[in-house]
């Protein structure tokens, strides 16, 4: 006979993943079919452009949702990453919380919770398990089918394999209960702003529909690789610091605190240790709570030198133009990226992009794209420090229009970009940045200085559309004139007219008019601005040479942009792209 | 209609358009240079009684964008005017503008969207050429109405302004060619109103009184002015102005007087400084009682009270009280408030005491 506590005790253990998942699902992003599809693809592309840029490999995804009833699909997912060991293969996809760092890394990954949580979601809405393809390089494919086992939260291998194969990469396919929308919030949204920030990715999509969309690559250079820092005094709390000192394999707090946190010397260390009343020969391992709450006081208040900013990976201003111009054909792009800075011992630096006009809709508010690390905030815009500093931002005085705490209006798409070794968000939900005062005031400062480039871009085109009206007025009344003047003198009007374009060529400046006639052209050449990139065309790399604006094309041709890029030929998949609509099962087994 | 001046106005309008057609074989940019009409420029002769255009001159340039509209349209207007003369014909303004209006060829504009871009333009030439408006062979439109014991000759028609009715004389446009065969009045009287004018015949005021009565309806026209002046220097005819007792009438009094600011340039033709101001004023208001048939002052009708404050030639002590007088009441006095006395009351009683008491403001 057993107890009810211990009954109890019994059931609580063999639920405790699914009952963590289930509790915790919206903040994992779960918490609805249309948000869940979408935190897969998320998670997934995530992945692997920390995978691809981790090893410095410019990314190729290809990526496709295949409907297979009414609520449920199939997400296959594919990159030409370094790929991943044998033996890391069920622990990273099958074990929730697998692999908690202490050290502080810009990475997208801190967006979400990790694939694993997407193949629990899979398993727990299908009950199928996840395949995963891995090759590193070594002329093997490696091949597993993975469930989590609920009760251990330890991987359950279904089946392994290991197959002949060039080259590196990784491929997953799983089936999960979702619902596939367009429009806002949607994959293709993600995609599309994944794209902007990333744009040295190639990304190829096929949707449900079977249609392909293309992101092509638009730079061949892959940002800045972002260090790993110790964390910094300033910003730590509680529970990580407790979880550094039962890691730790320093002997006492002088040595702890030197290795395991950034910026502090000895000097520092015991300085520290003194404020808190504790001896800096203590063993960390062996203190109580309250008195690591009192380090972490002394700590936080400590006076220590900020961090190293260099560890951040920012997208960089040129790339960020070459983002918004391929994904959005803006007629003017304004970018500015700010300098490194700090709040509270977490190094951050903020990019802004401004793309105006063009094929950009002059209807409405402006679109507001935000990113985290690289990767699209969709949700909770309202809430975010980004949307309340540009309704903050006077843009009248830009040349927009706004309305009292409202978003400006016009033809604009706005990219903000945080890069951060820790992005703080308002909640679990990791959507919505928080309004830490100085990163207020950065993105603040990132918003007005490229919106002053703006400003002076729309007042040029202001003045230039003044000239041209000028020249026109001109121009039509050049003709009446000459026809009084010609009743009056007895003067030929064709003779007045001719000497009369001569004057106004000469004395309004190197423009060539037309009187009369319709094909008046101004040739200006203000184009001395160097942020200025409406008239200089980018070229697109070449071996991505796929018009954007032929992107939906409506067919199904998966191979060409993987195949004409060297680094993205992961041959065994290629099978099962050539023969969509078979099933891509048979190459399993 | 023929005139003296017609080959020296061609001659002028022809000349400026010579200078601008220069300009352009010159390579310069093609300007003409106006008398600036602007306030800024109307002067107050004291000792003549009379407005003038001062010396200030503006240029109208083509390659000014803000210029640019209105200088093809003054030469528009000057070839037109030239065509007239050269064919004898006088066109009403209105004429004119109807006459160069049209669509320009590849847009959507017309040479003149409306009569308003057109009128200014004909007074500019008129400076510009130190022409008169009948000189350019143009006239504004009729307005202003005659009766009285007076026979003129107008193009060889014998014309009875006694022998007309109710109906009256409609004033021209142009005067100038009138023969004052007889008069038989004693003085002018200039009337606001058309609707008092309409009492005062229907009383037969200016049979009984021996005048010569000239409604205005509202503010002076070229016509009426110019006959004003008319019969006051060739028939030596006093004239008396009675208009309503605000800022509005008090003005219209000035414009026969002095002359208009638009028209500064010709008001030795069109003022009469002799001209008198017979009511109502603000002292009627008090000597009728009439206080409770005021009307009160609406803030535009203030503005134009201290409007008129700062102008030179209401700088007479009787005017600053007349003026002061009306804001301190803040009250307006109509000439058909008079009415509430009786309907002949003006007829026989108040303007035949004012004229015999001579109770004029000057």
């Amino acid at each position: 006979m057993t107890t009810i506590a211990e009954r109890n005790a019994k059931d609580h253990k063999s639920i405790s993943v699914a009952e963590f998942f289930e509790r915790n699902k919206h903040l994992l992003g779960f918490e609805n079919d249309q948000k869940s599809l979408l935190t897969c693809v998320r998670e997934a592309v995530d992945n692997a452009l920390d995978a691809c840029e981790d090893a410095r490999i410019l990314p190729s995804i290809y990526l496709e949702l295949k409907q297979l009833d009414q609520n449920n699909f199939k997400l296959i997912i594919e990159d030409n990453g370094p790929g991943i060991v044998k033996k890391n293969i069920p622990n990273i996809f099958a074990k929730l919380l697998y692999g908690s760092k202490f050290n502080l890394k810009q990475s997208r990954g801190q967006q979400g919770i990790g694939i694993s949580a997407s193949v629990l979601y899979s398993q727990l809405t299908t009950g199928k398990p996840t395949k995963i393809y891995s090759k590193i390089g070594d002329g093997k494919t490696h091949i597993y089918e993975l469930n989590i086992n609920i009760k251990k939260n330890e991987p359950d291998i279904i089946s392994e394999m290991t197959v002949e194969g060039d080259g590196h990469g990784t491929r997953i396919e799983m089936c999960i209960k979702g619902k596939y929308i367009r429009g806002k919030q949607s994959v293709e949204e993600y995609l599309m702003e994944t794209a902007i920030m990333n744009p040295f990715a190639s990304i190829v999509y096929i949707n449900p529909e079977g249609k392909q969309f293309e992101y092509p690559r638009a730079i061949d250079i892959l940002p800045k690789e972002a260090e790993s820092i110790r964390p910094h005094p300033h910003g730590l709390e509680l529970g990580v610091l407790m979880r550094l000192m039962k890691h730790t394999e320093s002997k006492n707090l002088t040595g702890f605190f030197t290795t395991e946190l950034s910026r502090v010397g000895r000097g520092n260390a015991v300085d520290i240790c003194n404020r808190a009343g504790i001896n800096p020969k203590t063993r960390p391992k062996r203190l109580s709570r309250d008195e690591i709450e009192k380090l972490l006081n002394a700590l936080n208040t400590a006076k220590i030198a900020k961090p190293s900013t260099d560890c951040l990976s920012p997208v960089g201003e040129d790339a960020i133009k070459k983002g918004l111009k391929k994904e959005m054909n803006p007629e003017f792009i304004a970018v500015m990226s700010r300098p490194p800075t700090v709040y509270k011992g977490y190094p951050f630096q903020i990019e802004v992009g401004i793309g105006y006009g063009g094929d950009l809709s002059a209807e409405g508010p402006i679109a507001i794209m935000r990113f985290a690390n690289k990767v699209p905030l969709l949700y909770q815009q309202s809430s975010c420090v980004i949307v309340k500093s540009v309704i903050k931002l006077g843009w009248k005085r830009y040349g927009l229009k706004q309305s009292n705490g409202s978003i400006p209006l016009g033809p604009i798409a706005l990219t903000v970009h945080m890069a951060s070794v820790w992005v703080p968000y308002t909640s679990e939900g990791k959507e919505a940045i928080a309004a830490y005062p100085e990163i207020l005031k950065e993105v603040t400062l990132a918003l007005q200085g490229a919106a002053r480039k703006l400003g002076i871009y729309i007042s040029k085109k202001r003045k230039s559309k003044e000239a041209e009206d000028r020249l026109r007025a001109f121009d039509i009344y050049a003709g009446e004139l000459c026809v009084a003047l010609s009743e009056l003198t007895g003067e030929e009007s064709q003779k007045i007219q001719t000497s009369l374009k001569q004057v106004v060529a000469e004395k309004v400046g190197d423009t060539k008019i037309v009187l009369h006639g319709k094909g008046m052209e101004i040739q200006n050449d203000d184009n001395d601005d160097g942020t200025d990139t409406a008239t200089k065309p980018v070229s697109l790399n070449t071996e991505n040479d796929n018009d954007a604006d032929t992107r939906e094309s409506g067919q199904t041709q998966p191979n060409t942009a993987m195949n004409e890029n060297p680094q993205s030929r992961l041959d065994i998949f290629n099978n099962n792209k050539t023969k969509k609509a078979t099933d891509t099962e048979e190459t399993t087994e | 209609m023929k005139f003296e001046s017609d080959e020296q106005v061609a001659k002028k309008i022809t000349d400026m358009g010579k200078k601008v057609v220069a300009d352009i074989f010159d390579g310069n940019a093609p300007s003409v240079s106006l008398p600036v009409r602007a306030s800024s420029n109307v002067h107050y002769d004291k000792d003549k009684g009379l407005l003038y255009l001062g010396n200030s001159m503006s240029e109208r340039n083509f390659l000014n964008f803000a210029h640019t509209r209105k200088f093809m349209q003054t030469m528009i207007i000057a070839s037109k005017c030239k065509e007239l003369i050269e064919k004898e014909k006088t066109a009403s303004i209105r004429e004119l503008y109807y006459e160069l209006k049209h669509n320009i060829p590849g847009t959507k504009e017309n040479t003149f969207e409306g009569q308003d871009e057109s009128d200014p333009l004909i007074e500019d030439l008129e400076t510009m050429t130190d022409s008169l408006r009948e000189e350019l062979h143009l006239k504004a439109d009729s307005s202003g109405i005659l009766f009285g014991k007076l026979v003129i000759e107008d193009t060889g028609d014998r014309i009875d302004c006694s022998k007309l009715g109710k109906s009256g004389l409609a004033i021209p446009s142009i005067v100038d060619d009138y023969k004052f065969l007889e008069c038989d009045a004693d003085y002018v009287l200039v009337v606001e109103t058309k609707a008092m004018v309409d009492r005062l015949v229907e009383e037969k005021y200016h049979l009984k009184n021996n005048a010569i009565l000239i409604g205005l309806g509202g503010q002076a026209a070229r016509g009426a002015r110019r006959l004003i002046k008319l019969l006051n220097e060739r028939l030596r005819l006093p004239v008396y102005v009675f208009t309503d007792g605000d800022p509005w009438g008090y003005y219209i009094y000035s414009v026969v007087k002095t002359g208009s600011m638009n028209l500064a340039h010709e008001s030795k033709r069109l003022a009469t400084p002799e001209c008198r101001f017979l009511g109502m004023t603000m002292k009627d208001i008090d000597n009728f009682s009439l206080q409770k048939v005021t009307e009160q002052l609406k803030d535009v009708d203030k503005k134009r009270v201290n409007q008129l404050l700062n102008y030179e030639w209401f700088q007479k002590l009787h005017w600053r009280k007349e003026l002061k007088s009306m804001l301190n009441k803040g009250a307006r006095i109509e000439q058909q408030a008079l009415a509430s006395k009786s309907l002949e009351f003006v007829a026989n009683e108040y303007l035949p005491n004012k004229i015999a008491r001579k109770e004029f403001l000057d």
